[in-house]
């Protein structure tokens, strides 16, 4: 490989749905961009998630909402976005705890219907007698994580952009407040700015330029039935599963707890499901009993990493001037195309212009205790907790 | 002991009442030698096999490309499993030798401990029978589950009455109960020969052997005893079609090929028959120890990807173990039972040795020279019989994917999608099969991949000028037996999981709304009254 290609504009760590996102944003604006990761693309959560887009939450909420109907178009790939979403509570608590999102939402300007157990059952052929309530939104949606990640990977190419896999970072190189270049087991990078968005692997990179962004990895676990005749809307959860319809016909759900790991800092590891997936199972056959029929075809697990308050970072940190950290906290899928823009905009401005991502800064972690995972229990089972 | 995070699984660990020391799954040859030579040492032994297989799961091709050949009689359960009783003798001797043998039993997942999927403390087995679905705690496991076969596709071969040849084999000889009457075998290598013989004996008429190749790739003297009852012998030639009716297949049309695989469309003949066995490859039935974690390498010698060993066929996790046809398949393993009953020995022994109990070793088995290039025989197979058709047949027949549709990572056809769907970037070698099945779908159906997995590999073996050493397998994934949502809903879990069900990470500062964020955080400040539910 000759120099030419060993630099770049802009380094981008990491080929999830963040990375791949951001970079495909600085390519479009004819940024010349480069992708590396240590694995395949798309490789860990972010290929394998409930594909859901509906995060009321966050200062990105508005324009992921604006963008998701515009992405098949602006991308030239399809990403199986399928608008709205319904979610089911069976018991009055969860009806309780899902009220939620309406209120975020209307605050925002978005809205949410209320549904009695019938209306649920019209709208949801699959759901059953045991439905207790539920909420139409009028926005948020879903779309097919594989399908989006490659989506990204293909548009970024088509505007020159350059992705290369099983690239493994190994260090860095730097010249007073700037990094100057990435060390990786395919030799060096050298780039005008390099972005940080390795997921799990963010924590560990970042801390090799004297950088602290607390986080702690963990396993979740989905599972996907055979196919069935599609609903009229296919963005459908609750009963604390997230997941969604695939527009084949597949259920494809996750939710319930996690195991906290520790992952080897560079080099991908497998994730494997456990028998956690009968647990999924159960409350998938009660969130829509008339698909209990449905044979479990597959499990899948993937590894997130998660903040010490749960909220991404997306930040240029304090001591380097061409350098930003992203990570979203477990919660990325759906927020990419906003993040992605986000990033883009602090890359290439400085700030992003479209929303206060003020709380996403990384010194909001200033006075964090050393010992914050042993504080909030964050500890593996592999280490005898 | 430290605060845990209760959204975690942290202990949640589900009632496992079952516990064995050594699992051994598959009553074969080399489950069968594993069990009795364990057998009466002090150690509690468990022996599975999933015959009798459900009909209905046979008739979804599962575990076996069955085709949909299977006779009548198999309705009768009771009459079932006394013939499978009765077709193997030892099944008798492992339990008055103290075994505790269960039939018609499934094994649907191995969860060995990993560094990062720890939390149910030790190994446990996924296991389900006609009537539940239940875990079983394990210290060693032999996995000894076999072979299938591999698919090949062309015009018709969805129809009833394609099938592997180890499927009709297993019809025939463990339930005496295949329906077909005059069979086309597709493909000659020692392993399709052997099969073949041993139907011809129960009576089937093998009506001819079509091989792609110019020459028969497996034993002499089986084609000889082949060809002495009749058999017609098709070198150069490959299936173009498999012709039929509402019963399934009638006769076939097969096509002479050029050196490049091209069909000779003038020169083909039509062959009736009711049956045709894909016998172009015997595959070690790795689904369990893979998908369990254990490293998995291409090893020609041994037939395919099989698991990596030792000398005591050990595999890359301690304590699991493969013997038998999913150890590695070669041609004087397959003519004599005595080299997998000797891997049974072997891991048994390792296995009681490593559970304290003193035990023989004896030398491990080494598999043949191989005198074929499996890879190219293979590969030139998938190019005769799938790429060269102009029928583009489906490859993958649950989802309904040709091998140009695999090929140019084409959307699936539920999309609708037109514009620019061929377009694709080259990126870096080795492809990946199992990005190829996320983007066509190809391999994602109920079948698990089982009819299409390795045509898959070898058409991006092809396209990519590569050999089938070069492709990593698609992974597989539990539960390797399609088990329903409402059977799967009945395994029992531990009460403590349920409360924080709802909560994703049980983190309130993750969902509290970005206009009422506290802008400071500490773990000691953490604590909140908000809702900690997902999005």
């Amino acid at each position: 490989m000759n120099i030419a290609q060993q630099s770049a504009a802009v380094i981008v760590i990491g080929a999830g749905v963040t990375g791949l996102s951001a970079a495909w944003w600085l390519a479009r604006d004819g940024v010349d961009v480069l992708v590396i990761d240590a694995g395949p693309i798309g490789w860990a959560a972010s290929g394998r998630n409930g594909g859901g887009c509906s995060h009321h939450h966050s200062p990105l909420f508005k324009e992921e909402q604006r963008l998701w109907p515009l992405m098949d178009e602006l991308l030239g790939y399809p990403t199986e976005f399928q608008p709205n979403r319904i979610r089911i509570a069976l018991t009055e608590s969860q009806m309780r705890l899902f009220r939620r999102a309406l209120d975020n939402a209307a605050q925002q300007g978005f809205r949410t219907d209320i549904l009695d157990p019938q209306q649920v059952r019209d709208l949801v052929p699959l759901a059953g007698e045991n439905v207790y309530g539920g909420y139409f939104h009028h926005f948020g949606g879903h779309a097919n994580p594989h399908r989006t990640v490659q989506a990204y990977a293909w548009a970024l190419q088509d505007h020159g952009g350059r992705i290369m896999q099983h690239t493994i970072v190994e260090g860095f190189n730097t010249q007073g407040n700037r990094v100057a270049g990435v060390i990786t087991n395919r030799g060096l990078f050298s780039g005008d700015h390099v972005v940080i968005a390795a997921g799990p692997a963010t924590s560990t990179l970042a801390a090799q330029l004297g950088i602290t962004v607390p986080l702690m990895t963990a396993r979740a676990e989905m599972i996907v039935t055979e196919p069935l005749p599609l609903m009229p809307t296919g963005g459908v959860d609750g009963n604390g599963l997230y997941g969604r319809q695939t527009l084949r016909g597949n259920l494809a759900y996750g939710g319930g707890p996690h195991e906290w790991v520790l992952t080897p800092n560079t080099s991908p590891v497998r994730p494997h499901s456990t028998v956690l997936q009968a647990s999924i199972a159960r409350r998938l056959s009660e969130l829509l009993p008339k698909a209990a029929h449905a044979r479990v075809i597959r499990s899948w697990a993937g590894f997130i990493e998660n903040t010490p308050d749960g909220r991404p970072v997306i930040d240029r940190p304090a001591g380097f001037e061409n350098l930003t950290v992203a990570t979203l906290s477990s919660v990325g899928f759906g927020l990419s195309p906003a993040a992605g823009r986000a990033i883009r905009d602090l890359v290439v401005t400085g700030a992003c212009t479209f929303a206060d991502l003020s709380i996403f800064k990384l010194d909001r972690f200033a006075a964090l205790e050393a010992d914050w995972q042993l504080r909030q229990g964050w500890l593996p089972a592999a280490l005898g907790a | 002991m430290s605060f845990l995070d209760p959204a975690s699984v942290a202990g949640k660990v589900p009632p496992i009442d079952l516990t064995t020391d050594l699992l051994i799954i598959g009553a074969g040859p080399a489950g069968m030698s594993a069990a009795l030579t364990a057998a009466g040492r002090g150690v509690r032994v468990t022996l599975v096999d999933e015959n009798p297989i459900p009909l209905k799961t046979m008739g979804e091709d599962v575990p076996l490309h069955f085709g949909g050949r299977m006779a009548p009689t198999l309705a009768n359960q009771n009459a079932v499993l006394v013939r499978v009783v009765e077709a193997n003798p030892q099944l008798l001797q492992a339990m008055d030798a103290g075994v505790d043998v269960r039939l018609g039993t499934a094994v649907w997942g191995l969860f060995p401990q990993h560094p990062t999927a720890a939390w149910l403390g030790g190994p446990v087995a996924g296991l389900a029978d006609i009537e539940s679905v239940y875990l079983m705690r394990f210290k060693q496991v032999i996995v000894a589950t076999g072979r299938q076969d591999m698919g090949l596709a062309f015009a018709g071969w969805q129809r009833p009455g394609v099938m592997g040849v180890s499927a009709a084999y297993r019809l025939a000889s463990t339930y005496n109960a295949l329906d077909a009457k005059v069979a086309v075998l597709v493909g000659s290598d020692t392993e399709a020969l052997q099969a073949a013989n041993a139907l011809a004996e129960t009576g089937v008429r093998i009506e001819a052997i079509i091989e792609q190749s110019a020459q028969i790739t497996g034993s002499p003297r089986l084609l000889a005893s082949l060809t002495s009852r009749g058999t017609r012998v098709f070198t150069g030639h490959v299936i173009q079609e498999a012709r039929g009716d509402h019963t399934g297949v009638t006769s076939t049309r097969i096509v002479e090929i050029d050196a490049t695989g091209r069909h000779l469309s003038e020169r083909t003949q039509t062959l009736t028959c009711d049956t045709l066995l894909l016998g172009i490859g015997a595959v070690p039935t790795i689904e369990l120890v893979e998908a369990g974690g254990c490293a998995i390498s291409f090893q020609a010698e041994r037939g395919g990807h099989v698991p990596r060993i030792d000398a005591s066929q050990r595999t890359s996790l301690p304590c699991v173990y493969v013997a038998g046809d999913c150890a590695g398949i070669w041609p004087s393993k397959t003519l004599s039972e005595t080299i997998a009953t000797q891997e049974g020995r072997i891991a048994a022994n390792a296995a009681l040795s490593a559970l304290g109990v003193p035990s023989q070793k004896e030398a491990p088995v080494t598999p043949d020279t191989p005198t074929r290039d499996l890879s190219a025989d293979r590969l030139a197979w998938v190019r005769a019989s799938v790429i060269s058709s102009s029928a583009d047949p489906l490859v993958c027949q649950c989802e309904e994917v040709t091998a140009s549709e695999v090929l140019s990572l084409k959307a699936p056809r539920y999309l609708g999608w037109t514009s620019k769907t061929s377009c694709r970037h080259q990126h870096e070698l080795p492809p990946n099969p199992d990005a190829v099945k996320r983007l066509t779908r190809a391999g994602m159906g109920p079948c698990q991949g089982r009819r299409c997995r390795e045509q898959i590999a070898a058409l991006i073996a092809l396209d990519s000028k590569l050999t089938l050493a070069d492709i990593p397998p698609a992974t597989y994934r539990p539960p390797v037996r399609p088990l329903t949502l409402e059977q799967m809903a009945r395994l029992p879990e531990s009460a403590a999981l349920a409360p924080h069900w709802d909560s994703w990470f049980g983190m309130p500062t993750q969902w509290i709304p970005f206009w009422r964020v506290q802008p400071d955080y500490t773990a000691a400040t953490r604590n909140s009254n908000e809702p900690a539910g997902g999005e």
